[in-house]
């Protein structure tokens, strides 16, 4: 285990100093007194944990290939910016853009999230993303989304669960909404529906690990009705062109 | 008719650079008998020398030599000088008549200090003050032109027969540790004194034989750097580029001659693994200072002097050494004219510099080439 | 559906006297427009298919075929043209938006065609290539302002990553999915024998390519298709795909019907399933942003590899490659609006955008006039025809040309602009195995080969010509440049003087 005092260095000489450790194997990493750093995590792979103190830059987890960043505060746009694999819990809310192109690993949230959260989200075989979201989220979530999987559990009852034009272009993956939402909200190429038992199955490990990681009562999230938005099919624009 | 800096004006020449490395002074006839004896090799369009060490009195000042059209081009100039420099002598610069010497601007010579309030205003060193006073005159004066800004040593130059402008400009009466000399050869008539050449800024004076074929690409990358190619010369690019790599880049002269006449990559790929880093370095980065096309030309700067040709040698250079005098020109015959018994005479390779500096307190005596690899 | 008004574009010509019934056609046309009448004992043709791609007719054993345009006209009209009616015809069948392929081929004055080229005469030699050296090696990267030496000339200074390339041509960004398996091989593989670099595009990194990475330049595109360690660890470069001057500013999509096995494991999304790329980059909006992507990807690939940003040649394209080159950007490529495309609406290809000549002459001024010129590489793209073309860009200001139009003609292109059916039957740009085989990439990468190094001949006579022997000495050297039958305008915005001035 190795701490960091974040405060006052600049963005490249942390990464050097982060990714040094990671390709060393170093288990755990505590970065205290981060503030705006960027590309926390960027291309890296392994099995470390990175333990954030404050309030992590931009891109982070860019292209990450592994790794559990945890990070204690805020976050702030595009975290998990087109990654591959690995996980990262937010103790607070995210910006814009979080997991955008997003291929594999999770992301958990306890609040809220910006706008074009899970935009162009994909999967592909056994890579199949996941953000599950405690708070609720901006307009334009899960655009184009490709693949993956999106929850939004707006534990604090927000009137709007996400915004609009939500799952515009949507041709692929799943979104399980807590609650409803409002059909004008949505893009023409997603279809709304209850969800049933299979549905609850499968998202129940993810409600589970964000209940663990932020101290929720499971039960207490689970019952509540929950609606589904997937894809009409994984070709939205085929007719098109002349 | 366009003067320089409006047309393009190709020039064939002959050159010629003397220097005696213990720093002693010699008159100026020795240079204007070198280069008379290459008098076919120029048209008589163009004459000029660059003299250095020929102000001691003054040693610490710019020495500004002045063409002026008229008055008023004068008074101008004069206005903004006196305003930004304090001037310890102003004087027409002596010359007498001579026959083929014919429309003779105002030629006045100033030796001058920037104000020191000025200069602390403009956050500039006495240097960049003084560039920045000679582009705004030579581009925005009409009729003014400075032809030589640098200290303790000053060119001088006319359209006409080189050895005439050293009659005109009585050069016989001067005394310099280094002299260069050019005769022009170019292709129409420019009716303008101020393009002959040498060319000068600050301390560096140079003097070209050739065109170059990578003209543009030079000059927009020296404006890149803030330099303003007014006369649309080869040889205002080449002292440039000069001033960019040692004054500005502060390069030795030994890799600024390796800019200008780079070696090529085929020649890089043989070298020693330091030398290939520092090749490869060079040439990536100043790959558009590369001088292409033919040349020879000589580069006088406050220590000396640097003679070289490019790097396929499309151009003729000979350089002989007497004791501690240093002998080079286009043409072999220019060195003996002036130097009876040189001890050696050599044509150095394409590319291969003939440096020449003065020997320093403390310095053993030294050979004029420093061999570089190329 | 009712009946269609749409007549045929092109007429097949059967020289029935030299056709022998051998059904090359038939099999070898992917649109069916041969086909054998047994009752006749004869071939016959449905012109009403045939796109005049001329595969049936370089393959006929006796030369019996021709296609021409169809005589079949409208009452002359110099408003309601040919075209233009068609075009109506069509989206009136149909309700969709008219799809194209390949460069924009509206008569737009080519400039290109407007310049002429200096040569010596007296004042300065020519140089003769064949003899004497002659440098076209070209690093395509950001440079340094000046070098640092100690006293036994170290260097001090760190350059920054550079892509050699031993002349200045690269085969501009194509996905796999836009072209096929066996064209990419081809370019790959000629990359590496001429030592220049190939673009992925924006549509991944074939595992059997992978070989070839350090003649690779992979794009990050706003889809992010196939974008993952390997492919960032595995070029030698990595380019931000902003924009393509065939269709600046709206994005694209690979429809599914071509998202085979293959092209599915290159991009790693599901088969069949569209692969979009949205127009802009979700994580750019401004060009702080831009900053941030190309300071995203150094981070992730240690700053040891160029990070290059394309964008498409558009109005104000001067102040934009300023911003990119302020970004970071260690090149910027730009791409004319002639440039080619797998698919690209009708209307976007043929109006949006700028020509590529005004373009890097554009950018190169502003970049100089801020002093950053030398800071950063300009790559010129956007239907670069020749060799003339490329000394032209490079006098104009460019440090390489990326090609992919003449390269795509070198594989066999015919230019019949069908790319967007997926039909392609001279197997580049289509996924359909059997088409696809018909591009044999052992015979394809010789042909690229051959032409990179005859056009680079050429560029080696017309630089001798002028009298230089390094490419260095080109770039921005627009004094070899003249104008003919343009405006001032035009005159000063390229930067050039007008023939005889």
């Amino acid at each position: 285990m190795k701490t960091i005092n974040a405060s006052g260095i600049y963005y490249r000489d942390l990464n050097e100093i982060i990714k040094e450790l990671v390709r060393s194997g170093e288990d755990i990493i505590n970065l205290k007194n981060v503030n705006g750093q960027r590309y926390i995590g960027d291309n890296l792979s392994g099995t470390t944990k990175i333990n954030i103190e404050g309030t992590p830059g931009n891109d982070m987890a860019a292209f990450m290939d592994g790794l559990t960043i945890e990070v204690f505060g805020n976050g702030q746009d595009a975290i998990g910016n087109t990654m591959n694999d690995g996980n990262i819990i937010i103790h607070g809310h995210a910006g814009d853009t979080v997991g955008y192109g997003m291929r594999g690993g999770s992301i958990y949230i306890k609040d809220s999230v910006g706008y074009r959260v899970g935009i162009h989200m994909k999967e592909y075989k056994d890579k199949v993303p996941v953000i599950v979201i405690g708070g609720s989220a901006g307009d334009f979530f899960g655009e184009y989304m490709a693949g993956g999987c999106m929850i939004v559990l707006n534990l604090k009852n927000d009137e709007n669960i996400v915004g609009e034009y939500c799952g515009t272009g949507m041709h692929g993956g799943v979104i399980y909404l807590r609650g409803d939402v409002e059909d004008y909200k949505l893009g023409k190429e997603v279809i709304k529906e209850k969800i049933d038992d299979k549905d609850y199955a499968f998202i129940q490990k993810y409600v589970e690990n964000f209940c663990q990681f932020f101290d929720y009562d499971f039960q207490k999230i689970m019952n509540h009705s929950f609606v589904k938005l997937h894809p009409i099919g994984k070709r939205p624009y085929g007719n098109m062109y002349a | 008719m366009l003067k320089e800096g409006y047309v393009r004006i190709p020039s064939g020449c002959a050159i010629s650079g003397i220097i005696d490395r213990t720093g002693r002074l010699f008159s100026g006839q020795s240079i204007a008998d070198s280069i008379a004896t290459m008098h076919d090799r120029s048209n008589g369009l163009g004459g000029g020398f660059a003299a250095y060490g020929i102000y001691p009195d003054f040693k610490d000042y710019f020495a500004f030599h002045m063409f002026y059209d008229d008055l008023i081009a004068k008074q101008e100039t004069e206005n903004i000088l006196k305003a930004n420099y304090i001037v310890a002598l102003e004087e027409k610069i002596p010359t007498r008549k001579t026959a083929h010497i014919k429309n003779a601007p105002l030629i006045y010579r100033y030796f001058a200090i920037p104000r020191p309030e000025k200069l602390k205003l403009s956050e500039l060193d006495e240097n960049e003050f003084t560039i920045k006073f000679v582009f705004n005159i030579n581009s925005n004066i009409p009729g003014a032109y400075v032809f030589s800004s640098g200290k303790n040593m000053g060119v001088f130059k006319a359209v006409g027969y080189p050895e005439d402008v050293a009659n005109f400009y009585k050069l016989e009466s001067y005394k310099g540790y280094m002299w260069l000399a050019h005769g022009r050869f170019p292709t129409n008539t420019p009716g303008w004194w101020g393009g002959a050449h040498p060319f000068n800024l600050l301390n560096i004076s140079v003097v070209h034989n050739g065109e170059l074929s990578s003209y543009d690409t030079n000059r927009k990358y020296l404006e890149e750097f803030g330099y303003i190619c007014t006369l649309q010369t080869d040889t205002e690019v080449a002292a440039y580029i000069f001033d960019l790599l040692l004054r500005r880049h502060g390069l030795p002269i030994e890799l600024a001659c390796k800019v200008v006449a780079s070696p090529l990559w085929k020649q890089v790929e043989r070298m020693s693994p330091k030398e290939k880093i520092l090749y490869t370095n060079l040439k990536i980065i100043y790959g558009r200072a590369l001088l292409n096309g033919p040349f020879s030309m000589i580069i006088a700067y406050e220590d000396g002097f640097v003679a070289i040709n490019d790097r396929i040698k499309l151009r003729p250079l000979t350089a002989a050494k007497k004791g501690d005098m240093i002998y080079v020109a286009s043409e072999e015959s220019a060195v003996r004219q002036v130097c009876k018994n040189p001890e050696s005479v050599w044509i150095p390779r394409g590319g291969e510099p003939v440096i020449a500096e003065l020997i320093r307190d403390n310095e053993k005596e030294m050979y004029s080439t420093k061999e570089v690899t190329a | 559906m009712s009946l269609s008004y749409l007549t045929p574009e092109f007429k097949v010509l059967r020289d029935y006297d030299k056709c022998i019934n051998c059904k090359v056609c038939m099999r070898q046309c992917s649109f069916e427009v041969h086909s054998y009448d047994e009752h006749l004992d004869k071939m016959i043709s449905n012109d009403m298919n045939c796109v005049n791609c001329q595969r049936c007719v370089v393959l006929c054993p006796t030369q019996a075929l021709t296609i021409i345009k169809h005589p079949q006209t409208f009452k002359e009209h110099a408003n309601w043209t040919y075209d233009a009616i068609r075009d109506i015809y069509r989206q009136a069948e149909t309700g969709g938006v008219l799809l194209s392929s390949m460069g924009n081929d509206r008569p737009y004055p080519i400039y290109w065609d407007k310049m002429v080229i200096n040569a010596s005469q007296v004042t300065n030699p020519s140089i003769d290539p064949l003899r004497e050296p002659m440098e076209l090696r070209v690093y395509i990267g950001r440079k340094l302002d000046k070098i640092e030496v100690d006293e036994n000339l170290n260097v001090k200074t760190k350059m920054p990553p550079q892509l050699k390339l031993e002349t200045p041509i690269m085969f501009s960004a194509m996905s796999y999915g836009s072209i096929s398996y066996n064209a990419h091989a081809a370019l790959a593989r000629a990359a590496e024998e001429l030592g220049i670099l190939y673009n992925t595009g924006e549509g991944g990194l074939h595992e059997d390519f992978r070989k070839y990475g350090k003649n690779t330049i992979v794009q990050v595109a706003s889809g992010r298709f196939g974008v993952d360690r390997e492919y960032l660890n595995t070029a030698a470069a990595i380019e931000i795909k902003i924009g393509q001057g065939a269709k600046p500013g709206i994005g694209g999509h690979l429809p599914g019907e071509k998202v085979s096995e293959d092209i599915s494991a290159t991009r790693m999304i599901p088969p069949g399933s569209d692969a979009i790329s949205p127009a802009p980059h979700h994580d750019i909006y401004s060009i702080e942003d831009l900053a941030q992507l190309i300071y995203s990807l150094k981070e992730a690939t240690d700053y040891q590899k160029p990070v290059g940003v394309k964008i498409a040649a558009v109005n104000n394209v001067a102040a934009i490659a300023s911003g990119i080159a302020r970004a970071g950007a260690d090149y910027i490529a730009i791409d004319g609006f002639r440039g080619g495309t797998g698919a690209a609406p009708k209307r976007i290809r043929d109006n949006v955008g700028i020509p590529i000549e005004f373009a890097i002459a554009a950018v190169d001024a502003r970049l100089r006039s801020e002093g950053i010129r030398h800071t950063v590489s300009l790559v010129a793209a956007g239907s670069i025809r020749n060799s003339a073309d490329i000394v032209k860009a490079i006098a104009l200001g460019a440090d390489a040309v990326y090609i992919a139009t003449a390269a795509l003609i070198a594989l066999g292109c015919h230019m019949c602009q069908k790319c967007h059916t997926g039909k392609c039957n001279w197997g580049i740009a289509t996924q359909d195995p059997n088409l696809v085989k018909r591009l044999n990439p052992e015979i394809g990468y010789k042909r690229l080969v051959n032409l990179v190094q005859a056009w680079s001949h050429e560029i080696k006579e017309m630089l001798g010509g002028m009298g230089i022997n390094d490419i260095e000495s080109l770039k921005g050297n627009r004094l070899m440049l003249r104008g003919i039958g343009m405006t001032q305008k035009e005159l000063d915005i390229l930067g050039i003087l007008a023939a005889g001035e």
